[in-house]
């Protein structure tokens, strides 16, 4: 099975300052949805980052099938907050960017990504530019831009932010749709505990200076959506409601630091 | 996927046609600058050889486009300096946006390049025509290459500061889909830099078209530039006159093209 695994791992930008990370072990397998939530500070977005491969660890080690991590790499795709996408490139040549740096030829690479824009269901927006879209939308268009490489692990940060909760309501489910059609990895970091509790297999949550685990959470919500349960009846289901208040209680106690 | 409703997409804001008000007051300014010219040729308030009429302007101009003036038509002078001008800014954005993205990306590059545009930026052309003559002749290469240098630092400097409007998480997103140093600067960089590169075109033009004159004082026999100083020689003003709104007609009609360029291929600028 392959996965994506961060060990004993550290992160300090200095010294003399708290660490950003302490000692934080998560496995992500494929077939698995971790979700990451915490207050501010916590290092959520530095968790991300590590796994992407954007900064390295100053202690422990990030590696994938054992092979540690050196850098970013196409196994694993990336989708950002605030879209990162390029504004100068029709929405269909966003979505075959990964391709055309793969040097794949240009037919081959529209082809797929018409396919991805389908599966968020933009198939007929591909022609556009970027700013003719909706928040919503353009999020859609990051999600398969980062699905057309077919990645093996998707890293998600805080994807949905910006969206209005009927926006993020939509795209849960396609979300998870995608995630079991890809058969990826998916890790997604969120400020939004309903959204984490609904999607994940597990949830980690961090406290902050410095940032490490305090608590995981196995649940099984959004598998039983994909096997067709009503995601309103499942989200007032008491079990969701309590794992859901297990998690704010574990967002919020006063631990002392270590 | 089709059972996931979508919401709207927003909606194109619509086309309405209003009065081009900017334009009328600007066509209404250049009519009362013209009016009060004539108005103070008809009344005497200078002498016909410091300020002739707009007649006479008007008719230099038909003068120099039919029977030529300092041994060429208006349409050769204007060729001259028009080749000048564009074969300067083609060497330069050859030159100059390279620099720029060393710049940006090199702190090698940015201690090596930065000092010297700096030194180039506020040099007077007419400081260095002389020594550009000195080392190169007084053909055309020394021409073109006086104002290619006045072009320069707007090119460089509009390219660095371009390549910075690209952000973070788009470097990042192009770095986790595999793009090389190379594709970095093709597919990133470059694109987030071309507002600032046309900004620095139309800045470049007009130093372009203000280094003209200086790079056609000496040895030329075509040229803008060498006709207002050939009229100017002899006292005839109205040429003089003819000449400097021909550079300024020809300075308006490549800024409007380049607007017009902005619009059209690069639809996405100021839009995130």
């Amino acid at each position: 099975m392959p996965s994506l695994r961060l060990s004993q791992v550290s992160l300090h930008y200095g010294p003399a300052a708290l660490p950003v990370l302490q000692n934080v072990t998560l496995n992500l397998d494929r077939g698995e949805f971790v979700s990451v939530i915490g207050r501010s500070g916590s290092g959520k977005t530095s968790l991300l980052n590590l796994a992407a491969g954007f900064v390295a660890p100053s202690a422990g080690r990030v590696e994938i099938d054992g092979n540690p991590v050196t850098g970013p790499g196409p196994e694993r795709a990336v989708v950002f907050q605030d879209d990162a996408l390029f504004p100068w490139r029709r929405v269909i040549d966003n979505v075959a960017l990964p391709l055309k740096l793969a040097g794949i030829p240009r037919a081959e690479r529209l082809e797929r990504a018409r396919h991805w824009l389908a599966e968020v269901g933009l198939a007929d927006q591909g022609g556009k530019f970027v700013w003719q879209l909706s928040g919503g939308q353009r999020q859609r268009v990051g999600i398969a831009r980062a699905l057309t490489a077919r990645p093996r692990f998707l890293l998600m940060d805080e994807p949905l932010g910006a969206l209005d909760a009927m926006t993020r309501d939509q795209m849960h489910e396609l979300l998870l749709k995608l995630w079991q059609e890809s058969h990826a990895g998916a890790l997604l970091i969120t400020h939004s505990v309903e959204e984490a509790a609904f999607l994940s297999t597990s949830v980690v949550v961090l406290a902050p200076e410095p940032g490490r685990i305090v608590h995981v959470e196995e649940l099984d919500f959004g598998r039983r959506f994909l096997a067709g349960e009503d995601p309103r009846a499942l989200k007032s289901e008491p079990a969701f409601i309590a794992a859901r208040e297990r998690l704010l209680a574990a967002i919020h106690e006063k631990e002392p630091a270590r | 996927m089709t059972d996931i409703p979508l919401e709207q997409p927003q909606a194109e804001p619509a086309a309405r046609w209003r009065l081009p008000w900017g334009a009328l007051i600007g066509v209404a300014t250049i009519a009362a600058l013209v009016g009060l010219w004539a108005l103070a040729t008809v009344l005497g308030w200078a002498s016909p050889v410091f300020l002739p009429s707009p007649a006479r302007v008007w008719a230099a101009l038909g003068r120099a486009a039919t029977d030529g003036y300092a041994n060429a038509t208006l349409w050769a002078h204007m060729g001259a300096s028009l080749w000048r001008v564009f074969t300067a800014l083609f060497f330069t954005l050859l030159v100059g946006i390279p620099a720029g993205l060393l710049i940006a990306t090199s702190r090698i590059g940015r201690g090596i390049l930065d000092p010297l545009v700096e030194f180039i930026r506020p040099l007077p052309p007419l400081a260095y025509l002389p020594l550009i003559i000195i080392w190169f002749g007084i053909g055309e290469p020394s021409k073109v290459l006086v104002i290619a240098i006045a072009m320069l630092a707007p090119i460089v400097i509009s390219t660095a500061s371009g390549v910075r409007a690209a952000t973070e998480s788009q470097i990042r997103a192009a770095r986790a889909f595999g793009a090389t140093r190379g594709q970095m600067i093709t597919e990133v960089m470059l694109p987030a830099a071309l507002p600032s590169i046309l900004t620095g075109i139309r800045i470049a033009l007009g130093a372009g078209w203000t280094t003209l004159v200086a790079a056609e004082l000496v040895a030329a026999t075509r040229g803008l530039g060498y006709m207002i100083q050939s009229a100017a020689q002899f006292l005839v003003t109205d040429m003089v006159i003819a000449g400097i709104l021909v550079i300024s007609a020809l300075a308006t009609i490549s800024e409007l093209a380049l607007r017009l360029v902005e619009r059209r291929f690069l639809p996405w600028i100021g839009r995130a």
